[in-house]
């Protein structure tokens, strides 16, 4: 460990930037065995270990993956799909072409660019083992970590911000939102912000003479002193933070819309401020398209428009930092193959991820992707799961944020036997 | 300020005297004070105490109270409540005609006219106004508190989402005419007033639902878009039905149960027009069920139409597992987080054995030693509704505008009618104490101390409408508040020392010490942002 630290502060009074899976210490480290082969870096010659940054998207309620990362070359997708189905790419309202075989949804423009400069990956096929199709069980898991079992009190994320080395600070692990969510939820200090403005407006406890008054009445209360003054510190942190409008004018101050991509513009000019900020979290709902969900327009379309332009704000405004995030998209599982009478869909099984991040070799449809006959649809009607969604993280929490075996088992202590051949972080 | 300081303290002194010396008497908890009963039974079965109720529940006594709540239609609302009620325009409107006055503005949404779409956004905003307005001044002022509870617990169990579509217009007759006649009646005519109420059909889309092979007249037509129609199985409702209204989600149900359930109710649905045009709610549409035989639950259902999906509400209602489904989340709601096992166990026989009465099952659990124990005071923490309620009656300041309430809820990740999912609002600790809200109640709590959160009256806004997020979030935090003529309508500072008294045993001396000795302005603020006021 003082080693590690002793490299480290070498490397940052040199300014060496050492390439990824080189460092001198790397040897020390439990040797990653069978979790595909790559070398289970550190952080990744960082200044400081919380240099590498996650930000975790997790979309409640089941987004339709089929439409998002749509099949469009399967001559199956609009027999499946006669009305909902996107089109063509070329046609009206049709997919963007990715490979030939696959589309993206076109409300998804915006992360176009990201797709060629392959900063942009998708795992197709993917989610939970555990076969519910509840959607509350089912984002349970997919919070937890632990597929099949309720009886985990933390959530992954948290377990892996207490299993990384690094600096912890109350805003290491922040999430956007008034609720902390399960994914968040354990030992390890981790805050929530607001959504929208009042994020990073002053508020009442500013005041020194009642700030002082409520410090004094929570500092030593056994129920509510640490989370009161996780809170306190937190704000602080953000206020500072959040003084700055640089980004604002590095993106030509253009107005954001409401909602995700004025939030993700928001986190993004935190964390360039705050080098503490590691993690973020965002939970966007909207997603349970039974009926009426429309194809290149309509109901998910207006849902997809958002995110995508809040992701590719995201990219942009954290600018360099960019290179040292990963940002992954989840939704807890897929749904049905088949369009029901409604011009919906119902709930289903496997999903796709997406990965998107500077050291994402991304440009690719990852996965073990079976086609659309029936006979290789899960019970006749769904996307199978054919890559359990804990592999993924763990290739970012192992490649990216370089947690070593032994701790990823702490993060994941059911992980799946089969692992992907593939490596979403290059060679 | 010294005299202020001192008539604190000789407050806070009585509040020991008065409350610590009585010796405790009846029911099972000899552990607890009297006063302790007393705020106890006011902080559970309703949101907690206004100024005198500490005192009248203790000389009537915690078990009268407690009957007398379990028995609303003993206690009269007051007449200014009553009239107040009366005066909401909503109230009075059936559910046909407030869905035609916002299909008619809907319609003409589409009209790019500004002026059309100010009217638009205006009715919106009223109707949501309104709907708003009869359940908080009701939690607030009502004396029936265990009905206002309920009320709440079920809307919440048998959730919609007003801000979808049609559902906007629905929920008020849903509260008033699905969820309110039955929050202490029986559980299976509260699930079927639920299960035939338009805003439920329309919620969980089961108004779409029909057998695979039905073909709708007329529609299917080229180039028609993939808009929703009616042709084909939705099985939305159905899982819910069993996973979050009866059985529970690990109560052995399979997919196969779910698509035959979804059958069964084919068929089960309503039509704007009919609704609009001479009130029909609900309508059976038999051309549109399944009338194949379905397998369900291990029974053999063969077709016999709209009492398939009857006979399904039975069977579910009567089943042991929506028994204990339904007493754990009581028992959660009004004991603890993990609920006593042995509580929810009683429960649930007293369920079954009352064919699902829903006031039997709250009797077995408030007169429980579970209920009235030192373990269960005061350990559940607020939700920000619970919260925001409480502190709105502990202050007593009168609430003509609930805006600025509404904000709150909105801020602290709880607006009314606003849940998205099925699921509901969790009501436990985990889901609500996190390190941005604790520091959101105490912004909440010094505003409304400060007399700033304009309740009294509306405030003129620019935009007439002033509903949006945004301007409800600003009158949270205390805008100036001046009326049409100029006059300013901030209402005076809360007092701490009637308030003081009013909280009674729910104040910790540490709490009541800290504040004494704080300036008087804060103190107000201080008690209402305490740790002790944030759990119930």
């Amino acid at each position: 460990m003082q080693r590690r630290q002793f490299i480290q502060s070498l490397s940052l009074a040199s300014g060496l930037i050492l390439p990824l899976g080189h460092q001198a210490w790397a040897a020390t480290s439990v040797q990653a065995a069978g979790t595909g082969g790559a070398t289970s870096a550190g952080s990744a010659g960082g200044a400081t270990s919380n240099r590498r940054k996650l930000v975790v998207v997790l979309l409640r309620g089941a987004v339709d993956g089929m439409n998002v990362v749509a099949p469009v070359g399967d001559s199956e997708y609009l027999r499946l799909r006669p009305t909902i189905g996107l089109g063509l790419p070329g046609s009206d309202h049709g997919a963007i072409d990715l490979n030939g075989y696959f589309g993206l949804h076109p409300a998804l423009t915006d992360l176009q660019s990201l797709w060629s400069e392959k900063k942009l990956a998708f795992v197709h096929a993917c989610g939970s083992p555990d076969p519910t199709r509840s959607h509350f069980d089912a984002q349970d898991y997919l919070e937890s970590g632990t597929p099949g079992r309720k009886s985990t009190q933390d959530g992954w994320l948290n377990r892996l911000v207490g299993a990384l080395p690094g600096q912890s600070s109350p805003t290491r692990a922040l999430s956007i939102g008034p609720v902390m969510p399960r994914i968040l939820s354990g030992r390890a200090t981790s805050t929530n912000l607001a959504a929208g403005a009042a994020g990073t407006r002053a508020n009442p406890l500013d005041k020194p003479a009642i700030g002082n008054a409520f410090d004094q009445m929570y500092q030593n209360d056994p129920r509510f002193a640490q989370v009161y003054q996780d809170g306190r510190d937190a704000h602080k942190q953000v206020m500072a933070a959040s003084m700055d409008n640089e980004m604002q004018i590095a993106d030509g101050g253009a107005p954001l819309p409401n909602g995700f991509p004025d939030d993700a513009a928001r986190l993004a000019t935190l964390m360039r401020n705050d080098p503490n900020i590691q993690f973020g979290f965002f939970a966007l709902g909207g997603w349970d398209t039974h009926a009426s969900q429309g194809a290149g327009s309509g109901q998910l379309a207006n849902r997809l428009k958002p995110l995508g332009q809040g992701l590719a704000t995201l990219a942009r405004r954290l600018g360099p930092l960019f290179n040292d995030t990963t940002v992954v998209v989840m939704s807890e599982f897929g749904r049905t193959a088949r369009e029901n009478g409604n011009a919906g869909t119902d709930h289903g099984h496997g999903n796709v991820m997406w990965v998107l991040g500077g050291g994402v070799a991304g440009g690719k449809v990852y996965g073990d992707w079976q086609g659309l006959s029936t006979d290789q649809l899960n019970e006749g009607r769904d996307l199978p799961v054919t890559t359990d969604f804990r592999s993924v993280l763990a290739q970012v929490a192992e490649r990216h944020l370089g947690l070593d075996d032994r701790r990823l088992s702490q993060v994941f202590p059911m992980m799946p036997g089969r692992l992907p051949a593939w490596n979403l972080f290059g060679t | 300020m010294q005299s202020n300081r001192r008539s604190f303290i000789h407050a806070a002194c009585l509040q020991v005297v008065f409350f610590a010396s009585l010796p405790a008497v009846g029911l099972a908890a000899a552990e607890l004070s009297p006063p302790q009963q007393a705020a106890h039974v006011l902080n559970r079965l309703g949101y907690g105490a206004r100024p005198g109720d500490l005192e009248r529940v203790q000389q009537m006594g915690v078990q009268r109270y407690i009957e007398a709540q379990l028995d609303p239609a003993s206690l009269p609302l007051p007449s200014v409540l009553q009239q107040r009620i009366d005066a909401i325009p909503i109230n009075r409107q059936t559910t046909g005609s407030i869905l035609g006055e916002f299909l008619a503005v809907r319609l003409q949404a589409k009209d790019e006219d500004e002026q059309r779409k100010q009217e638009r956004r205006a009715t919106v905003a009223r109707i949501a106004d309104e709907t708003a307005q009869i359940r908080l001044v009701r939690a607030i002022d009502s004396p029936r508190q265990l009905e206002e509870v309920m009320v709440d617990f079920w809307f919440n169990h048998f959730n919609v989402f007003s801000g979808k579509g049609l559902d906007r217009a629905l929920v008020s007759s849903y509260e008033r005419d699905a969820i309110r006649p039955h929050a202490m009646g029986s559980f299976r005519q509260l699930l079927g007033a639920t299960a035939k109420h338009p805003a439920m059909l329309f919620y969980l889309d089961n108004y779409l639902s029909t057998a695979a092979d039905f073909q709708p007249r007329a529609a299917v037509a080229k180039g028609a878009g993939p808009k929703a129609k009616a042709s084909g199985l939705n099985e939305n409702y159905a899982r819910e039905l069993m996973e979050l209204h009866t059985l529970g989600v690990d109560s052995g149900y399979t997919q196969h149960d779910v698509t035959e359930l979804a059958r069964m109710l084919t068929g089960w649905t309503f039509e704007p027009r009919q609704l609009v045009k001479n009130e029909q709610t609900f309508r059976f549409n038999a051309a549109r069920h399944d009338s194949g035989d379905k397998e369900w639950l291990g029974r053999h259902v063969g077709n016999q139409g709209q009492r398939e999906g009857e006979f399904a509400l039975d069977i579910l209602a009567q089943h042991p597992a929506t028994a204990r489904h339904l007493s754990t989340l009581l028992a959660q709601y009004f004991v603890q987080d993990e609920p006593p096992p042995a509580l929810v166990e009683r429960m649930a026989q007293r369920y079954l054995a009352t064919g699902g009465d829903i006031r039997s099952v709250l009797r077995t659990l408030f007169f429980s030693p579970e209920f009235m124990s030192p373990a269960a005071v005061g350990s559940k923490f607020k939700t920000p509704y619970q919260f925001v309620v409480s502190a709105a009656r502990a202050a007593d300041m009168p609430v003509n505008n609930v805006r600025p309430l509404l904000g709150a809820l909105n801020q602290l990740g709880m607006p009314l009618y606003g849940c998205q999912t099925p699921d509901g609002y969790k009501n436990t600790r985990a889901a609500w104490l996190n390190p941005d809200a604790l520091s959101r109640r105490i912004a909440f709590a010094s505003t409304l101390a400060s007399g700033k959160m304009p309740l009294a009256h509306i405030p003129d806004t620019p935009n007439g409408d002033g509903m949006g997020q945004r301007q409800l979030e600003r009158q949270a935090e205390g805008m100036p508040t001046m009326t049409g003529n100029g006059r300013s309508v901030d209402s005076a500072a809360l007092d701490a020392v009637p308030l003081l008294v009013t909280l009674g045993p729910v104040i910790s001396t540490r709490t009541s010490d800290t504040v004494a000795r704080s300036p008087q302005a804060l103190r107000a603020a201080m008690l209402l942002g305490s740790p002790d006021f944030m759990q119930h």
